[in-house]
């Protein structure tokens, strides 16, 4: 590839020169406001729009209260001791739901991923399972763990444990190969390259299997509170349907709402701490 | 882009015990034998360049060597204590530049002995940083060190400075070469750069076809200079082996050192290479034009 070059034309008059522009230091443009106040625009603007629509008569009180009648609400169930106690057994169910299903996930995706023979075995019956829509699998649950607090768990931790499996498997096989030869040829044995390269490598798809699980597991609590409970917060929202409550069932809503948020806090410092080695794209 | 060694004169080569021995080594990929019936032997302390296009076998001869490829035929003994370091550094990303030096050493060595060699390759200030911050040159630097922590009796080098740009490049063979003479293990650096070979080893080998199609050893004093009296001649007769047209001339009447069947350029025999890609001025941009690359007259 040859490039020529043309010598250049002095009969056309000069170029004019090219209007310069000033690249703006980012640092200027960014301290203008701190970041918390910017994030809390979005839901202070609709809790205002919520307000204006009660108390102008658009919004119904019987069909949704205002924001200062949630919370009145919200201050009566604290002070009497349901949603304090309805949150701890919700919380706990969720907690437990999670250990099992975050063992079970993660232990079957580490002996299908580590090792060709478990694959066979365990991959495509987990596959299968997989695709069963699980809150289908409820009225089985019923029968065959009563209406106690097992079958609770178990649908939690059901829905908990695939993504956890499908999550650090596939993060499992994709750790890089170039990294697993360097560490054989430092001379890590089978233990060792599975402790210092494969599993720290499986560590960003673990974590997104745990937020999709958190995520699940929420779900998996509305739905199993939601049958023949006799407490949780599950629980109170049935019973605030059968008095037309929808200020109770709204706040018990927003404590979902909150006990997730909060679970997801918890994950991403978790991430924060384990991940640190990853540079991020942190956005613009 | 003069870069000189310092240091003591090079140990001479093949004298001593060996430190590598392969006796018709074959490696196979399907019918293909990439590596085909392969002899080869490094005497202790000796530093060699193995040169050759990409495809001929070369990486697949270090990973042999290295212990990672044993789907092999014929005799290989190598040192018990080896190291790599491959052209991407391969660094653990999630561990620390230190632990990741000590990665691998039995029972549980302090931290001070990789700062040592991280002190030793002009690392001693980044031995907390994650791999991930680091420069391209500080990587492979890192990587050096986590070889070099083990006191190899045979250094195995992948390119080791191919994707280093070219300051950086003369900055890290300084530093090899420095290493290599203050720690005296056997080196072997496969390279494609003719030059680099020449300013490092005691011995360049050609590699084509899956054998040791030429070997030369360098006599040229240390510390080398591009500029040096002999250089020119030898890179031209080294081109020349590597099928580099225009300049062979300099290498014609140059006496091969082994028994090997006398080679016409690459170009006279494009079905010998296995359907490999002929090799073109644009593949060693850095040796094949410019005016270093004219033919020398012996």
């Amino acid at each position: 590839m040859s490039v020529s070059h043309a010598p250049p034309d002095t009969s056309l008059p000069p170029p004019l020169p090219p209007s310069l522009e000033r690249v703006v230091p980012l640092g200027s443009r960014r301290s203008w406001s701190p970041r918390w106040l910017r994030r809390a625009w979005g839901p202070v603007l609709l809790l205002v729009a919520w307000q204006v629509a009660s108390a102008t008569g658009v919004l119904r009180p019987d069909t949704l209260g205002s924001p200062g009648a949630m919370a009145a609400t919200a201050r009566d169930l604290l002070a009497d001791g349901t949603l304090p106690s309805a949150m701890l057994v919700s919380v706990r169910r969720v907690a437990v739901g999670l250990l099992v299903g975050v063992v079970a996930g993660t232990g079957l995706a580490l002996v299908s991923g580590l090792s060709r023979l478990g694959e066979d075995l365990l991959d495509a019956t987990v596959q299968m399972l997989r695709s069963i829509p699980w809150v289908g699998a409820i009225p089985l649950f019923i029968i065959w763990l009563g209406i106690g607090e097992a079958p609770k768990i178990a649908l939690i931790a059901l829905g908990v444990a695939f993504h956890l499996y499908l999550n650090v498997y596939a993060g499992i096989r994709g750790v890089d190969p170039q990294l697993v030869e360097a560490g054989d040829s430092l001379g890590l044995g089978r233990w060792g390259l599975v402790r210092h390269v494969v599993l720290p490598g499986a560590l960003p798809g673990a974590m997104t299997g745990l937020r999709y699980a958190l995520a699940t597991a929420w779900l998996a609590l509305v739905f199993g509170e939601q049958i023949n409970a006799d407490d949780g917060i599950g629980f109170l929202m049935n019973q605030a349907r059968e008095f037309l409550r929808t200020d109770v069932i709204v706040v018990c809503l927003v404590v979902y709402a909150v006990l997730g948020l909060v679970a997801d806090f918890i994950v991403r410092s978790l991430e924060r701490l384990l991940l640190q080695w990853r540079p991020t794209f942190t956005g613009q | 882009m003069a870069t000189d060694l310092h240091g003591p004169v090079t140990p001479s080569a093949g004298t001593g015990p060996a430190a590598v021995r392969v006796s018709g080594l074959t490696r196979s990929f399907g019918d293909r034998a990439v590596i085909d019936h392969l002899e080869l032997s490094m005497g202790q302390g000796e530093f060699v360049a193995l040169l050759g296009r990409s495809g001929c076998g070369k990486s697949t001869l270090l990973r042999v060597l290295a212990g990672l490829d044993r789907e092999i035929a014929g005799e290989v003994f190598v040192p018990r204590r080896r190291a790599v370091a491959f052209q991407a550094p391969r660094l653990m990303p999630w561990k620390r530049v230190w632990r990741n030096v000590l990665l691998g050493l039995p029972g549980r060595p302090d931290r001070a002995r990789a700062e040592e060699a991280l002190r030793e390759v002009g690392l001693g200030h980044r031995t907390d940083a994650w791999p991930a911050t680091l420069s391209g040159g500080e990587a492979q630097r890192a990587s050096l060190a986590r070889a070099l922590v083990r006191a190899p009796d045979l250094l195995l080098l992948d390119e080791p400075f191919g994707a280093l740009d070219a300051l950086t490049r003369i900055t890290a063979q300084r530093l090899v070469a420095e290493l290599w003479q203050r720690r005296g293990c056997a080196v072997l650096l496969v390279t494609h750069d003719v030059e680099e070979a020449l300013l490092l080893a005691d011995r360049v080998l050609v590699m084509d076809r899956g054998m040791i199609a030429y070997e030369r050893t360098v006599g040229l004093e240390r510390p080398r200079d591009l500029a040096g009296p002999g250089f020119a001649a030898l890179r031209a007769e080294l081109l020349g082996r590597l099928g580099v047209e225009g300049a062979v001339s300099g290498a014609r009447d140059t006496p091969e050192t082994d028994g090997g069947p006398p080679r016409q350029p690459a170009s006279a025999t494009p079905e010998a290479n296995g359907g490999l890609i002929r090799p073109t001025a644009s593949d060693t941009p850095e040796t094949a034009d410019g005016p270093r690359a004219a033919p020398v007259s012996a």
